[in-house]
C-alpha cells in the first residue's frame, strides 16, 4: 500500500478524502437549493454538470474515487481496529469517555453508503443510461423537442413523490449529520491541526456538519409537498 | 582494628577526584566489547549506570522486579535535584553543596564522597537536560531553581511535582538507547535472588524470572546492585510496594558489610494514616514547607475538639496556634531539615496536641501564603485595594500553579480541599541513608561487587537532605560508578566470558531452590502480610522516630522470634513454577525480617542521637540547645559496617573512623 | 460497605479465562481499589485460594504499574487518577464491580489481571531518546534558554506514566496518544530537533508493528488518561509524521 502503509498515513488519507466530500456535499446541497428557489436555474447548471467534459471526465472520476477510497479504506481501518482488541470487555462503558458518532462511525457510514446505493440508483444510473447508453446529451424532456425543456426538475420532483423514499432520505441524512459530527471536525486533527484555532474551526465544522444534512432533508420535504400536477 | 579501607584518594579535597580520575587504569574499546556487566535495579542509579556503561562499550545486562525500568521507585521523587550551579547568583559552589550536604547529614558521612558528589553535581544538570528533560523554566528560559529544607541557597532543579519521574525517564531514555543498539539486554519482571561469587569475586547473579518461575544464572565481571532502599522493612511506608532489601541483602550475606541500617529518614511531610487497612503512605512534596505554616493547637481543649469533629481548624484565630517551627528555630523556620521537622511534629502529637481522629497528624497551612500571593498578584495587576476574595483567588492560582498537582492528590486521598482547610500531615518513613558499605570506587567488601544510590550508605551520613537522593543517585550512575569499575575491569580484559555451568553457579543456584521450596512448604496459617505487618509496627514502635536502649533490645529479640514463627507458619498459596506474587512478598519479607534485626542492633550501638538516628538517651540537657538530640562525636564518629555471621544479632561490627579534615564539626543547630 | 466483584481470572497466557464473581464486606470508603484489592486478596488466601494478581507498585500515581479496567473504564469511573488512587468511597454500597484487565492484542494477558506492556518498551527504544552520550561535558545546561511555555508544554507531554489506559479506552485499542506524548516532548524541545524525523517514523512504525489500532480521534484516550495528556499531541505526532515522510 504503499504511501498509505502506516498507521498515521491511512489517517490522513481518510481525513483528506472525507474533506473533499464534505466539501462536495456543499457543492451538491448548493445546486440542489437552486430546486427550491428556482427550477430554471437548477435545470440549467444540471445540464452544465451533466454535460462538461472537465465535471464528467475529471471531477466525476475524482469523486467516485474518493468516495470509494473513503468507503474501502474506512472497512479497512475497521477490521484492523477490530483485530487491534482479540478478546472484548465484559464491560465497556464507551460512553463515558466518547461520542455516540464518535465511537459508530462505521454504521453511520454504512447507512450513508446504503443510502448512496439507493441515491445512486435513483439518479446517477439513470443519467448514465440515458447520456451514454442512449446517448442523448441534451438533456430535454423530450430530446426531439428543443422547446420541451429541460428534464432534470422534473425528474427530481417526482421522485420525492414517495413518503417512503422521502423518509429514507430523511433517516440517511440525520446519519450523514452524525457522521459528519465527528468526521468533519476530526479530520483537523488528524492532519495535524489543532491549535488556537481549533475551537472555533471545530465549532464551525459542528454547524456545517448540521446545516448540510437539514438542507438535504429540507429540500427532500418541500419537493414532496410541493409535488408539481401530474 | 578495622579491616575497611575506604581508598581515599590523597590530595586536597578539591583534588581527590580529578587526581583519581587521571591515575586510574582505563579499558580500551575493543576490550570493552568482551567485557560483560549485571546491573540490577533500573532506577535512577542503576538505569544512569547502565545507560552509561553502554554507551562506553561493555556489554549490560540489567535487572529489575518491574515490568519496566521505567517503572523503578525514583519515579516518585517529587521535590527536585540538587545542583551547585549557582545560577540564581546566591553564593553557592561546590563546597557550600559540600558542606550542607555534611552538616545535613549530622557528620556521619565520608568528606571525598560528598564532595565529589558536589563536584558532579552540576554536570548531571547539563547532561539531564541534554536528553531533553523539561526542568522548570523561568519566563527569559533559562532554569528556574527552588530552595529546599535545610539549606540558604536555592540550588534545587525541578520539573513541578515530578522532578524524579522527569530524571528517570531521561536514564530510561538513555538506556532504550543502548536496548536498541543492543548493548543492553534488559531483564524485566525478574528478581535477583543471590550473588555468586567466585574466587572471592561477584561474578554473577542468579535471578527468578517472576513469570515463568524459572531459575536463571546470569555471568558478569562485576556485578552493580543499585537496588534501591529497604523503607519496607517498616511495613508503611512511602516506598513502592516492591521495594525490597533482597539483592542487598543476598550479597550482605555473601560479604558484603551492610552500613549503618539504623539511619532512617523519616520523612515530615506525608499524609497520615487513615486506618488498618493502609498499604502505604503517600509523601507530599517537601517543596511544600517552603509556602506552608506547620501548626498545631495551642490548647489541648482545641486539639480535642478538633480530633472529636467538634471544632474545626479555620475556627482558631492566630493566637489560638502553635507554630512550633517557626517558633522553636527562628532561622530556619518551616523549612528545618526532616529529622527535625519529623521529630518535632512527633513530639507535639505525642504531647497530645494532634489534629486527625487517630491523633497522629499536624496542620500544614497555606491561606497566609494565599493571602501573601494574592496581594502581591494584586499589586502587579495595579489592583492597590483588592477585596478579600480578590486577593484569596489571586492567591490561590499562584499555589495552584506551584502545588497544583499535590494539592489534587492530596483532595483524591483525604477528600478535603486543601485550599480551604489546612493539609494534615505526619511523618513516615521515607529513604534509608544507611545500605552496603562501599568504599570511594563504590565498591562493596566483595570484591567485583559495586553498590549505587540508596542501596549504598555512601553520601547522605545520618540524615539526607532534599533533593539530594536523585542528585546522589544519578552521580553515582553516570559520573563516578562508570570511571571506578572501569579501573576494577581493567584487570579483567584477558578474562573471557565467565562460564555459568560451574560448581559456585550450580550451589547458588540450589540454595536459591531450596529456599523458594522451603518458603512454599512452609504450608502454614499465616500470610505474608501478617507477618509484615508485625515486623512494621515492631520497628515503627521501638525502631521509629524515638529510640531507647530497653525498646531496641527487645526489638531484637522480637523480631527474632517472629522471624521463626515465619518459617513455620507462613502460608505461600500457589506453585512456583509460575508467576506468584505472594511468594516474591514471602522472599522480600523473610529478608526484611533479617535486616531489621540488624537494624535494631546497629541503633542499640549508636548511642547517640545523628540525623534521623534520635536516642533518647542522647539530649542536650541544658543551654541554648536544651531538649535537642545530642551527638557524640567523642564515641561514634564512625560508619558501622556489619559482618554477616549466620544469625543478624551474631554481626560483627567493624568501624570506618570518619575523618573531617575540611569540616570543623559543630552541633547541627538550625535555630 | 457491601460490594460484589466481578473478577477476571485466568491461570497464565495460554489458558482462557473467566469471570469470577466474589463478594466482599466491610469496605471503607478511605480505602483505595487497591487496598480493596488486599482485603479480596487476603479473603482468598485465608481460604488456601491463589489471590488475584495485578500489577501494582508506588500506589501514588506515579509509576503507571497499576491498570484494570473497573465497569468498563480504565482505572475507573474517576478522572485524572489511577487506579491506586481511586477511592472506594466513589462506590456505593451493594455496587456491582466488574474488574477486566486490560484489553488490547498488544497487551496479551500474563495472569489474571496483569498485562504484558512490553510493547510501549519497544516504542520507546525504536527512538524516544536524544542520542547524547554521558560525558560530563556537554553544553552548560543554561546555554541554550527555552521558550518557557515550551518547557511548560515539553514537561505537560513528559508527564505520561506509560500505564496504557489510552490503549485500553480506545475502542481501536490505539497507542496514538502514548507514542505522540513522547515525539511531542521533543519536538518542543530544541534538543529534540536533530533526529526528529527518525525518531517519530521509527516509533510510528514500531506502534504500527506492535498492533495497536488505529486513532479514529474518538478523544477516549485524552478523557481516560490519568495524567491529562492532550489531544494536542496526536496532532503534533500527525504533523511531525507527515513533515517527516514528506522530507522522505
Amino acid at each position: 500500500m504503499g504511501i498509505i502503509s502506516s498507521s498515521i498515513a491511512r489517517k490522513f488519507a481518510m481525513a483528506l478524502s472525507g474533506l473533499f466530500l464534505v466539501f462536495f456535499l456543499g457543492q451538491h446541497l448548493t445546486i440542489n437549493l437552486m430546486a427550491v428557489f428556482s427550477p430554471d436555474l437548477f435545470n440549467e447548471t444540471s445540464q452544465f454538470m451533466g454535460t462538461n467534459p472537465l465535471v464528467q471526465f475529471l471531477l466525476q472520476p475524482i469523486l467516485i474515487f474518493g468516495v470509494v477510497f473513503h468507503f474501502v479504506m474506512g472497512f479497512i481501518l475497521e477490521i484492523k481496529n477490530r483485530n487491534a482488541r482479540v478478546k472484548s470487555y465484559a464491560k465497556y462503558k464507551g460512553s463515558a469517555n466518547a461520542s455516540w458518532a464518535s465511537r459508530n462511525m462505521i454504521i453511520s457510514g454504512l447507512v450513508v453508503l446504503a443510502f448512496l446505493g439507493l441515491h445512486l440508483y435513483d439518479f446517477w444510473i439513470h443519467e448514465m443510461t440515458v447520456k451514454y447508453v442512449s446517448g442523448d446529451m441534451t438533456g430535454l424532456v423530450d430530446p426531439s423537442d428543443p422547446t420541451s425543456g429541460f428534464r432534470y426538475f422534473e425528474e427530481t420532483v417526482h421522485k420525492f413523490e414517495s413518503p417512503v423514499r422521502v423518509g429514507l432520505y430523511v433517516l440517511s441524512f440525520v446519519l450523514l449529520a452524525i457522521h459528519l459530527w465527528h468526521g468533519f471536525a476530526s479530520s483537523f486533527q488528524s492532519v495535524g491541526f489543532n491549535n488556537k484555532y481549533s475551537v472555533a474551526l471545530t465549532k464551525f465544522a459542528k454547524v456545517y456538519s448540521i446545516l448540510i444534512p437539514v438542507g438535504f432533508i429540507f429540500i427532500a420535504i418541500y419537493l414532496h409537498l410541493n409535488q408539481l400536477p401530474h | 582494628m578495622s579491616t575497611l579501607d575506604s581508598k581515599i584518594p590523597e590530595g586536597p579535597l578539591a583534588d581527590k577526584w580529578t587526581n583519581y580520575k587521571n591515575k586510574i587504569n582505563l579499558v580500551n574499546p575493543a576490550n570493552k566489547r568482551n567485557i560483560d556487566i549485571i546491573v540490577v535495579g533500573t532506577g535512577l542509579a542503576g538505569g544512569s549506570a547502565a545507560a552509561t556503561l553502554a554507551e562506553l562499550g561493555y556489554n549490560v545486562k540489567t535487572f529489575c522486579y518491574q515490568d519496566s525500568p521505567r517503572r523503578a521507585h525514583s519515579i516518585a521523587a517529587q521535590g527536585g535535584i540538587n545542583a551547585s550551579k549557582n545560577y540564581q547568583g546566591d553564593g553557592d559552589s561546590d563546597y557550600r553543596l559540600f558542606y550542607d550536604t555534611v552538616k545535613g547529614g549530622d557528620y556521619r558521612s565520608r568528606e571525598a564522597n560528598v564532595y565529589r558528589l558536589a563536584e558532579v553535581s552540576g554536570s548531571i544538570i547539563d547532561q539531564c537536560v541534554a536528553q531533553g528533560v523539561p526542568f522548570a523554566r523561568e519566563y527569559g528560559g533559562l532554569l528556574d531553581n527552588r530552595s529546599f529544607g535545610g539549606v540558604l541557597v536555592s540550588r534545587t532543579f525541578y520539573a513541578k511535582g515530578q522532578t524524579g519521574q522527569q530524571l528517570l525517564l531521561g536514564a530510561y531514555s538513555a538506556m532504550n538507547r543502548q536496548i536498541n543498539r543492543g548493548k543492553i539486554q534488559a531483564f524485566n519482571r525478574h528478581e535477583m535472588l543471590d550473588v555468586v561469587k567466585v574466587d572471592g569475586k561477584a561474578r554473577g547473579i542468579i535471578a527468578r524470572n517472576l513469570i515463568t518461575g524459572e531459575i536463571e544464572r546470569h555471568s558478569a565481571h562485576a556485578v552493580v546492585l543499585a537496588s534501591g532502599g529497604y523503607g519496607n522493612v517498616f511495613f508503611l511506608s512511602t516506598n513502592a510496594m516492591g521495594s525490597n532489601v533482597t539483592a542487598g541483602w543476598r550479597a550482605h550475606r555473601r560479604g558484603a558489610y551492610f552500613a549503618n541500617p539504623c539511619y532512617t529518614q523519616i520523612h515530615p511531610t506525608c499524609i497520615p494514616v487513615s486506618g488498618d487497612h493502609q498499604s502505604k503512605l503517600t509523601l507530599m512534596s517537601e517543596s511544600l514547607r517552603n509556602d506552608g505554616r506547620i501548626w498545631v493547637p495551642k490548647n489541648m481543649e482545641d486539639a480535642v475538639a478538633i480530633r472529636e469533629g467538634k471544632k474545626k481548624p479555620t475556627d482558631l484565630s492566630e493566637e489560638e496556634r502553635d507554630y512550633y517551627l517557626e517558633r522553636r528555630y527562628p532561622a530556619f523556620g518551616n523549612l528545618v531539615p526532616r529529622d527535625v521537622a519529623s521529630r518535632a511534629a512527633k513530639e507535639c502529637c505525642d504531647a497530645g496536641f494532634g489534629v486527625n481522629k487517630t491523633g497522629e497528624a499536624v496542620y500544614l497551612d497555606f491561606a497566609s501564603a494565599i493571602t501573601r500571593y494574592g496581594k502581591e498578584q494584586a499589586l502587579i495587576q495595579g489592583n492597590h485595594n483588592p477585596t478579600d476574595q480578590e486577593v484569596y483567588d489571586l492567591g490561590r492560582d499562584v499555589i495552584e500553579t506551584k502545588y497544583g498537582n499535590l494539592f489534587q492528590m492530596y483532595e483524591k486521598i483525604v477528600d478535603q480541599n486543601p485550599y480551604k482547610t489546612p493539609m494534615m500531615i505526619y511523618p513516615a518513613v521515607h529513604y534509608t541513608m544507611g545500605g552496603l558499605w562501599v568504599d570511594y570506587n563504590l565498591q562493596t567488601t566483595v570484591e567485583g561487587l559495586y553498590a549505587t544510590g540508596e542501596c549504598n550508605f555512601s553520601d547522605h551520613g545520618a540524615n539526607r537532605l532534599g533533593a539530594s537522593a536523585l542528585m546522589q543517585g544519578l552521580a553515582d550512575g553516570y559520573f563516578v560508578l562508570p570511571y571506578t569499575i572501569g579501573d576494577y575491569l581493567s584487570h579483567d580484559i584477558r578474562t573471557g566470558k565467565i562460564p555459568t555451568d560451574t560448581p559456585e553457579f550450580e550451589a547458588a543456584e540450589k540454595e536459591v531452590t531450596d529456599r523458594i521450596d522451603k518458603l512454599m512448604n512452609a504450608a502454614g496459617t499465616h500470610s505474608v502480610d501478617y507477618y509484615h505487618k508485625i515486623l512494621g509496627k515492631i520497628m515503627w514502635n521501638k525502631c521509629g522516630m524515638s529510640r531507647n536502649a530497653t525498646d531496641l533490645a527487645s526489638a531484637i529479640e522480637e523480631i527474632s522470634a517472629l522471624r521463626k514463627d515465619f518459617w513455620a507458619n507462613v502460608r505461600v498459596p500457589g506453585t512456583a513454577d509460575g508467576l506468584n506474587q505472594e511468594l516474591e512478598k514471602a522472599g522480600r519479607v523473610a529478608d526484611f525480617l533479617e535486616l531489621g534485626e540488624l537494624f535494631a542492633k546497629d541503633a542499640l550501638d549508636r548511642n547517640e542521637s545523628a540525623g534521623g538516628h534520635y536516642r533518647e538517651e542522647s539530649v542536650e540537657l541544658d543551654g541554648p540547645q536544651k531538649g535537642e538530640a545530642l551527638r557524640d562525636d567523642e564515641n561514634y564518629k564512625y560508619v558501622s559496617a556489619w559482618e554477616y555471621k549466620g544469625e543478624p544479632k551474631d554481626a560483627v561490627l567493624h568501624k570506618e573512623d570518619l575523618v573531617f579534615e575540611n569540616i570543623k564539626l559543630v552541633t547541627r543547630s538550625y535555630k | 460497605m457491601k460490594l460484589s466483584l466481578k473478577v477476571w481470572r485466568q491461570q497464565n497466557a495460554q489458558s482462557k479465562g473467566k469471570m469470577v464473581t466474589y463478594p466482599i464486606d466491610g469496605i471503607d470508603g478511605d480505602m483505595s481499589f487497591l487496598e480493596m484489592m488486599d482485603v479480596l486478596n487476603e479473603q482468598l488466601n485465608d481460604k488456601g485460594e491463589e489471590p488475584v494478581v495485578f500489577d501494582h507498585d508506588c500506589r501514588e500515581g506515579i509509576c503507571g504499574s497499576c491498570s484494570l479496567q473497573i465497569n468498563g473504564q480504565p482505572h475507573g469511573p474517576d478522572r485524572l487518577v489511577t487506579t491506586c488512587q481511586l477511592h472506594m468511597r466513589t462506590f456505593n454500597d451493594g455496587d456491582e464491580i466488574v474488574i477486566e484487565p486490560f484489553r488490547a492484542k498488544a497487551f496479551p494477558v500474563i495472569k489474571d489481571l496483569m498485562v504484558d506492556r512490553s510493547a510501549f518498551d519497544r516504542i520507546q527504544q525504536a527512538g524516544g531518546y536524544v542520542s547524547v552520550n554521558t560525558s560530563g561535558n556537554t553544553i552548560d545546561a543554561n546555554a541554550t534558554p527555552i521558550d518557557k511555555a515550551d518547557a511548560d508544554e515539553a514537561f505537560y507531554s513528559a508527564a505520561c506514566i506509560g500505564c496504557g489506559a489510552c490503549v485500553a479506552a480506545c475502542k481501536n485499542a490505539s497507542a496514538m496518544l502514548f507514542t505522540a506524548a513522547k515525539v511531542s516532548q521533543y519536538a518542543l524541545l530544541p534538543q529534540g530537533q536533530v533526529e526528529a524525523s527518525t525518531r517519530v517514523l521509527n516509533m510510528v512504525e514500531q506502534m504500527d508493528k506492535e498492533g495497536f489500532g488505529n486513532c479514529t480521534n474518538t478523544g477516549a484516550c485524552e478523557i481516560e488518561c490519568p495524567k491529562g495528556i492532550s489531544l494536542e499531541n496526536i496532532a503534533r505526532m500527525n504533523r511531525e509524521y507527515l513533515a517527516a515522510s514528506a522530507k522522505g
